[in-house]
């Protein structure tokens, strides 16, 4: 066992890297489910833009077009969960199920021709004289622009959603849907809207995965990421700075655990493999202890225009 | 006198605030409304009146812009009006106050405040207004609270806030008091009429009669989506009013003075925390009632009623020792074991607590008669009489449905009432413990269930009801009581007792001011 190896600067800053996908799809699914909508299909999204990412990305060579392929995919796919659910009333959690099986088959059925093949390289964006800032420097601005894009997403959904009227419609709407309705809100606009932008999410989270964090494609290669994103959202109480903080808190462990297993500690392989998990939520759990961790009012409830 | 009716009527016409012209809506199987002709003048109060079902919701959504009329026409300040949404409706000057708060409970006041206006100022502006309007109209309200955290009263000055914000000229109320305290009702009455002073006209749906007949200056009443009559309400007393609306005489619920007997059911100080967030824990209730007795549990909902008949239920469990049913412990009972031993329940909520919703009535029947009603051998239905019994109350209940075998979601709100309070009448219980017994039922409904409930009583049963209806409680009750933040007052007799001592009852004044 050597922990002596075990660089601190490299760990952190792939932190940064191992997390941004379920980030992405976390704060995408947290403003779906903020507007009153659960969509269990997180998976199955992030999986589909992670083979479409892939495949256009390869075809052209340019990671950026496929990261907004990703994203068209992942919304497209929502669009599907979203009139099943919104006009043809389906069950949410049925439907939500059903889309991450789908995209799970899809995706397999897409990627076929593309195993094997290496993703084309994003180039890391150094951020000019932060970069060179020793420890912080390599930490936090020496990564590859999606990184901070996401990092752009939750202070926008932060924003919009706690200081914008747009932000304020879509919690009314998520809180109380025959309330919003009888005000004269567009229940069903608002919330197609806000699923799409949590499939759009969802995609470029899986598109990281395959054109930067892997970067190849392999089947399933999402593994149960889009699972950990949905159980993120609901221990950040749907807010989105802690949604930011669990989703770091999990790919630090994840990040944190291989290394440990690299340097030969001497804790059973299964422990560490399931030490994220165990991790995140605990600490999630205990913030969400005290105060209000009110979930949306008209979360996974049907909404029946009465007139 | 006809004569003079039309005249008024003309008059009226040609100073309107608004008119409604021929206004009519159907939907499938029932005309809401059937060309509905009236008129409003400016700083009138004019009260809608009807029973549920008489289209007055459906009324108020075409004015207020949530459905599109099939047919008529309506006119504001003189100009054509048909507004497409509440928007539109809002911008053109008329404001509602919904029946069931339309509020959004993990939002702030100016939250909620906002998502009511078309174009609100930014939120400090906003919250200054709205200190500003609420200290002007005797309603004062902090815009920084969470509207879960409010009283109904509270709750209800955050939708009035909303409306005034916009400088309406029509404000219109729907069941405003249903949830408010005498005091809170005076409270609103006045500023009720300072907006009047000053031009704004009201419509006015409302249960309450005597309300109508101090607030009132005109009514229109609607029976099965038609104007049948109009009126002065202050001319009338609430019995000609209520006869008005349905259309026959009112039978008022009537039971031949008796001794009460033993204790039946008492609690000594229970006392739970709530198993809901939003809920009251219930403090130290004590009480008694006898056998014989009707004993009417007053208060505004949200202050422990849903905890209190958990309790006795037996759904929550209380502390051993503290709850007796003819002198034996019960308090630690299931449900199931009160029910053999004689305590029945009906809880308030009737699509989902007392009744499911998409059962059958029979399949409702068994569900609370399986013990007394015998209708389960060693562990098999008995289908033939289980249907027996639920036609026994749809038969002596009078609840109008095509048979026991249609889904109990399926019936109106109070047939469906009648329905769940008859099935535990027909049960013979010693005590009978009903939360809410008429809520959103109509006053010829709501007659018959008071009226079972007295029968029951003076056939030697003790009855404990739990209503938000001080009317109510005033007529059937023999004891009164209110509950406060999960506080129970002292038990008092209902004769005699003054609209002030009960609204101080029921705002957690000590028993013995009350009393003295």
């Amino acid at each position: 066992m050597d922990l002596g190896q075990i660089n601190p600067i490299l760990l952190l800053a792939s932190l940064m890297v191992a997390a941004t996908p379920i980030l992405l799809a976390a704060i995408g699914e947290a403003v779906v489910e903020k507007s009153g909508v659960l969509n269990l299909g997180v998976e199955g999204m992030m999986i589909t833009g992670a083979v479409v990412g892939f495949a256009i990305g390869v075809n052209t060579g340019a990671p950026s077009i496929g990261f907004v392929a990703a994203a068209f995919a992942g919304a497209a796919l929502s669009m599907l969960f979203g009139v099943l659910v919104l006009y043809l009333k389906s069950n949410q959690v049925a439907t939500g199920l059903g889309l991450t099986l789908f995209g799970l088959g899809l995706s397999a059925l897409i990627g076929k021709p593309f195993e094997g093949i290496k993703a084309p390289t994003m180039a890391k964006y150094e951020v000019p004289l932060l970069s060179d800032i020793p420890a912080l420097g390599p930490i936090l601005f020496r990564h590859d622009p999606m990184v901070y894009v996401s990092l752009i997403i939750v202070a926008l959904t932060w924003y919009v959603l706690a200081r914008t009227r747009a932000g304020l419609i879509l919690r009314g709407v998520g809180e109380n849907h025959d309330a919003a309705h009888a005000l004269g809100y567009k229940v069903i606009r608002v919330r197609l809207m806000a699923i799409a932008f949590g499939g759009a999410c969802a995609g470029l989270g899986g598109a990281y995965i395959s054109l930067v964090r892997v970067p190849q494609w392999v089947e399933g290669m999402t593994a149960g990421a889009g699972w950990i994103a949905l159980a993120i959202v609901v221990f950040a109480s749907w807010r989105p700075w802690r949604v930011l903080l669990g989703a770091y808190l999990f790919g630090g462990i994840s990040v944190l655990q291989l290394n440990l297993q690299a340097a030969g500690v001497a804790i059973p392989v299964e422990v560490l493999a399931m030490s994220p998990y165990l991790i995140t939520i605990l600490v999630l759990v205990v913030i969400s202890l005290r105060g209000n961790h009110g979930a949306p009012g008209s979360l996974g409830r049907e909404f029946h225009a009465t007139h | 006198m006809t004569g003079d009716v039309l005249l008024t009527g003309d008059t009226r016409h040609k100073n309107a605030l608004m008119t409604l012209e021929g206004l009519t809506k159907a939907y499938p199987g029932v005309v809401a409304n059937d060309q509905v002709s009236f008129s409003l003048l400016p700083g009138e109060v004019h009260a809608l009146l009807g029973e549920n079902g008489a289209g007055k919701s459906t009324l108020v959504k075409m004015i207020y812009g949530l459905v599109k009329p099939d047919a008529g026409q309506m006119t504001l300040n003189d100009a054509p009006f048909s507004p497409v949404n509440p928007a539109a409706a809002r911008a053109s000057g008329v404001a509602m106050v919904f029946q069931h708060f339309s509020l959004f409970e993990a939002l702030s006041v100016a939250e909620n405040i906002a998502l009511g206006m078309d174009n609100p100022p930014s939120t400090r502006e906003l919250a200054s207004r709205i200190r500003e309007v609420s200290q002007a109209y005797g309603l004062p309200l902090d815009p920084d609270r969470i509207v879960g955290d409010l009283s109904a009263g509270e709750r209800q000055r955050v939708e009035i806030i909303r409306c005034l914000l916009q400088n309406p000229k029509l404000l219109i109320m729907d069941e405003p008091t249903s949830v408010l305290t005498p005091q809170e009702v005076e409270i609103l009455f006045k500023t009720l009429r300072k907006l009047t002073s000053e031009g704004t006209s009201i419509l006015y749906i409302s249960h309450k009669l005597e309300e109508i007949r101090s607030l009132c200056e005109h009514a229109t009443i609607l029976r099965h989506g038609v104007v049948v009559d109009t009126c002065d309400p202050r001319e009338k007393s609430a019995r000609e009013l209520a006869e008005l609306m349905v259309g026959d005489k009112l039978h008022v619920p009537t039971r031949e003075a008796a001794e009460p007997g033993a204790v039946a059911l008492s609690l000594s100080g229970v006392s739970m925390p709530s198993p809901s967030e939003f809920g009251t824990d219930l403090r130290n209730v004590t009480l008694e009632v006898r056998k014989g007795e009707v004993l009417g549990i007053g208060g505004v909902a949200g202050n422990g009623q849903d905890e209190l008949l958990a309790v006795m239920s037996g759904e929550a469990r209380a502390r051993e020792g503290s709850i007796t049913l003819a002198g034996d412990e019960i308090g630690t009972l299931p449900p199931g074991a009160r029910r053999a031993r004689g305590l029945l329940t009906a809880p308030e909520e009737r699509l989902g607590h007392s009744a499911a919703p998409e059962m059958s009535l029979t399949e409702n029947a068994l569900l609370t008669g399986a013990v007394r009603e015998k209708l389960v051998d060693r562990g098999f239905l008995r289908w033939n009489k289980t249907e027996k019994f639920a036609r026994r109350i749809i038969e002596a209940f009078d609840v109008r449905t095509p048979g026991p075998d249609n889904a109990a979601g399926s019936l109106s709100g109070g047939n469906l009432q009648k329905f769940v309070i008859g099935r535990e009448v027909l049960q013979d219980p010693d005590v009978l413990v009903v939360n809410q017994p008429t809520w959103g039922v109509d006053a010829a409904a709501a007659a018959a269930i008071r009226q079972s409930l007295l029968d029951l009583a003076q056939k030697g049963a003790a009855v404990i009801v739990i209503s938000q209806d001080l009317d109510e409680l005033m007529e059937i009750s023999d004891r009164f009581t209110a509950l406060n933040e999960g506080r129970l007052a002292r038990p008092v007799p209902t004769q005699g007792l003054s609209v002030e001592e009960i609204g101080l009852m029921m705002g957690g004044a000590e028993g013995d001011e009350v009393a003295a």
